[in-house]
């Protein structure tokens, strides 16, 4: 089409070439369209796959065997110094009052049979029968029914998972054990149910007393210590980089390695806290305290990216209508600008805290990646976070923590939709248009 | 108001960072081949409402040697696992910082060579084992001739039955953890040096003729016979128990758990099963570690205790072998339980 600018056209001419034209423009788009249809379909099906294998092993997940037996609360044998503290508990002898009433239950005799049936239980049984105790001393010197978990190779079994054809020294649960469970079965006294260890639970490596609480916890007070810190300074240097700074070689140059800060790989964060906060001021590993710190350094960019743009969408009138009627420039930003900048500061700060609530590489420096039973009751007490909690159990080799991973990563999941959800929900709710 | 938060905030901070000096919980970390085990240990003594319950990291062999090592204080870790012995370079470390260790065994793992029931079992000697997944081999051990025997070439062997007709008819594919793993770096060293390098004329010749050291031989094959699977064990049994041609390198503990999917490679004519393991006649097996130090016992609340826990399940019948742990010897445990009252220090001389 070259030659167009030299000679002109004749309507007709133009007309005929437009139209020869035309289908081959038409067949472009619509190709493209169907790239884009090809691709997203390309995307969903991925989607669909990873939560169709994360559901169908999660929400089993979700649910364990547990077995009822009548026990009976001997306080002689549960609390030999007779105070009931949790020292006298524990030097109690909670196991063979257990294992008793198993025996019972299941018929066990005999040395070999009462040690097959003895594994039918959880080893988590004990503490559960003291914590009952705890919370109701009354019951002491009663026959009461109570339900514990089952091991995790026997929920395994009544799972399916481990068959009855199966070799018996190829399975983890011989015979006896099965003769034992059917009994057990068969008096109704086996139930499938909620899982009560996945969400009170804390780390474990008795794959059926293992839960996310600990983690969770320990997530909550990472976020918290991070937001705590990020927000307002994230806030704060957006406000004074967008009114106040001058504009010159040093505050561009800080502007740069904003931008570039967001694009830094999470784990030198790590790093940075481990020599900074445990190597220069000896401050203890694994603690959420370090963790909340630097994942508010990682999340401060985003942080200060988006409250900048937020600050920048907030039409100069506003500015101009403040200081005409005699604000100050420190009264235009806080009684103004920043207010109505708000919901578009707190949207990039939710989504910054989604981001610091999945990572786990910054934290692997600072040793929040560990085996932490104790739930953390205050940020200085060690603690760790939610996906490194799902780490761990990927690679432990009990088969039920593959049930028990898959249920972690689905309440992970369902704590990121709910912050990208609030985040939405405010700019639809908060945000103004001029 | 909003600036008066932040300044409230940074307050608060300095605040706990003071109160947050003594540690009254032992910190670990280390090899992830000992982890499991030391997770259970842990979880026994934070039972005991007398005490909390132990931090255990990972990081590996080298984090739990290293980091045991790096100095005295609360900011340091209490106790190192480690699933190799430490050498005695790594303990010239710890002396240089004033640090003195006591070397505890709790134990054997196996590394197994298994894959899936639907499988052709695998009966093997070590050598061929070795043969078959070292990188570089002596130019005629496929037998070919009118070639340098002393020259190393890439592995030339495809299926199992190149090396030797008995073996399965299949190719060989092995998945195996990355280089950063210590279950590999045994496994290369067992297999492909002792069993194979510093066994087997021909690739000692060949050896001698670079001048090469056996030690080269650790490197594992990137031709696609040898896959890298990840650090995480539970992803190779997975893809063992997908595809029945394949076959995988992990820790004992892995097949004990799957032993009604998978079955083991019998490697010079044993099982790996407890027993064989335990008795020491199933050859690929390691020895698992702990480095307690000295000048934590008493300060730190525990550590005595937290040893005591590892002797009351360390035995036939204990958690530790459930998890698949091999026992140690009687005598060895022995000896171990009254090295943790004594605390002899590690020194050069004992590591040789």
């Amino acid at each position: 089409m070259s030659d167009t600018g030299k000679q002109m056209m004749s309507p007709a001419m133009a007309a005929e070439r437009v139209a020869a034209g035309l289908a081959a423009r038409r067949g472009r788009e619509k190709r493209f369209r169907i790239y884009g249809r090809i691709a997203i379909g390309i995307a969903l099906a991925f989607l669909v796959t990873l939560f169709v294998s994360i559901f169908s092993k999660g929400i089993p997940g979700f649910f364990q065997h547990y077995v009822t037996i009548e026990v009976a609360l001997d306080r002689a044998k549960l609390d030999p110094a007779g105070d009931l503290s949790v020292q006298s508990l524990y030097d109690g002898d909670a196991r063979g009052v257990i294992r008793t009433a198993l025996y019972e239950a299941a018929g066990a005799s005999g040395r070999s049979g009462r040690k097959a049936a003895g594994k039918i239980i959880s080893q988590g049984a004990e503490q559960r029968l003291r914590n009952a105790i705890l919370d109701d001393p009354s019951i002491l010197g009663t026959t009461r029914a109570m339900t514990f978990a089952v091991d995790d190779d026997v929920d395994s079994f009544l799972r399916g998972f481990i068959k009855r054809e199966t070799p018996e020294k190829d399975r983890r649960i011989n015979d006896k054990m099965i003769g034992y469970i059917d009994v057990l079965n068969d008096k109704g006294l086996i139930s499938f149910r909620f899982s009560d260890y996945l969400v009170f639970g804390s780390a474990s490596r008795n794959a059926e007393m293992a839960g996310i609480y600990g983690a969770l916890v320990g997530s909550i007070l990472t976020l918290a210590v991070c937001l705590v810190l990020s927000f307002p300074l994230g806030v704060a240097t957006a406000v004074y980089l967008e009114e106040f700074a001058p504009k010159n070689r040093v505050t561009e140059i800080i502007e740069i390695n904003i931008n570039n800060l967001a694009a830094v790989p999470s784990v030198v964060f790590g790093i940075l806290g481990l020599a900074v906060f445990i190597g220069t001021f000896g401050m203890p590993r694994s603690i959420p305290l370090i963790g909340g710190v630097v994942l508010a350094l990682m999340t401060l960019p985003t942080i200060i990216i988006s409250s900048r743009a937020a600050i920048r969408a907030v039409p100069p009138s506003i500015r101009d209508a403040a200081l005409g009627v005699g604000a100050s420039r420190m009264q235009t930003m806080l009684h103004h600008v920043v207010p109505l900048a708000m919901p578009g500061m707190l949207t990039g700060t939710i989504i910054g805290m989604a981001q610091a609530l999945g990572e786990t590489a910054p934290l692997l420096m600072i040793g929040m990646v560990a085996f932490i039973v104790d739930v953390p009751g205050s940020v200085t007490d060690p603690g760790t976070v939610l996906p490194v909690q799902i780490f761990m159990w990927a690679d432990f080799a009990e088969r039920m923590f593959i049930l028990k991973t898959s249920a972690a990563i689905m309440v992970l999941l369902a704590f990121l939709i709910l912050m990208n959800a609030a985040a939405i929900v405010i700019r639809k709710k908060l945000e103004r248009r001029w | 108001m909003r600036f008066t938060f932040a300044l409230a905030g940074a307050v608060a901070l300095v605040g706990v960072t003071t109160a947050a000096s003594a540690r009254d919980y032992i910190s670990i970390a280390g090899s992830s081949t000992v982890l499991p085990f030391a997770t259970i240990v842990a979880e026994q003594l934070g039972n005991n409402p007398s005490f909390k319950t132990p931090v255990v990291e990972s990081g590996g062999s080298s984090v739990g040697k290293k980091g045991v090592c790096e100095g005295i204080g609360t900011e340091f870790i209490d106790i190192g696992n480690a699933s190799s012995r430490m050498k005695t370079g790594e303990l010239e470390y710890c002396d240089g910082n004033g640090v003195d260790l006591t070397e505890i065994k709790v134990g054997y793992d196996g590394i197994v060579v298994a894959n899936s029931k639907d499988g052709v079992p695998l009966v093997i000697s070590k050598a061929d084992l070795g043969m078959a997944l070292t990188a570089m081999v002596p130019a005629c051990a496929d037998g070919s001739t009118n070639v340098n025997c002393t020259d190393m070439v890439p592995n030339p062997f495809k299926k199992w039955s190149d090396i030797n007709a008995d073996y399965p008819d299949v190719e060989i594919r092995v998945y195996g953890p990355p280089t950063t793993s210590g279950t590999r770096a045994s496994f290369a060293e067992m297999v492909n040096e002792k069993g194979y390098c510093k066994k087997d004329e021909m690739a000692k010749a060949a050896l001698k003729a670079a001048g090469a050291k056996a030690k080269t031989c650790r490197a594992m094959r990137t031709d696609g016979a040898y896959v890298e699977a990840g650090e995480q064990d539970n992803l190779i049994v997975q893809k063992l128990q997908e595809d029945p041609s394949a076959y995988g390198i992990f820790g004992f503990s892995y097949l004990d758990q799957n032993s009604d999917t998978l079955h083991g490679a019998v490697i010079d004519g044993t099982n790996p099963t407890f027993d064989e393991i335990a008795e020491g006649s199933y050859s690929v097996s390691r020895s698992l570690y702990f480095y307690v130090k000295h000048a934590h016992v008493g300060v730190v609340p525990g550590i005595a205790e937290y040893m005591a826990e590892w002797v009351k399940h360390w035995g036939e019948d204990g958690a530790l072998s459930d998890a698949g742990m091999i026992p140690m010897p009687e005598a060895e445990r022995a000896q171990y339980a009254a090295a943790m009252k004594d605390l002899p220090k590690l020194t050069a001389d004992m590591l040789k």
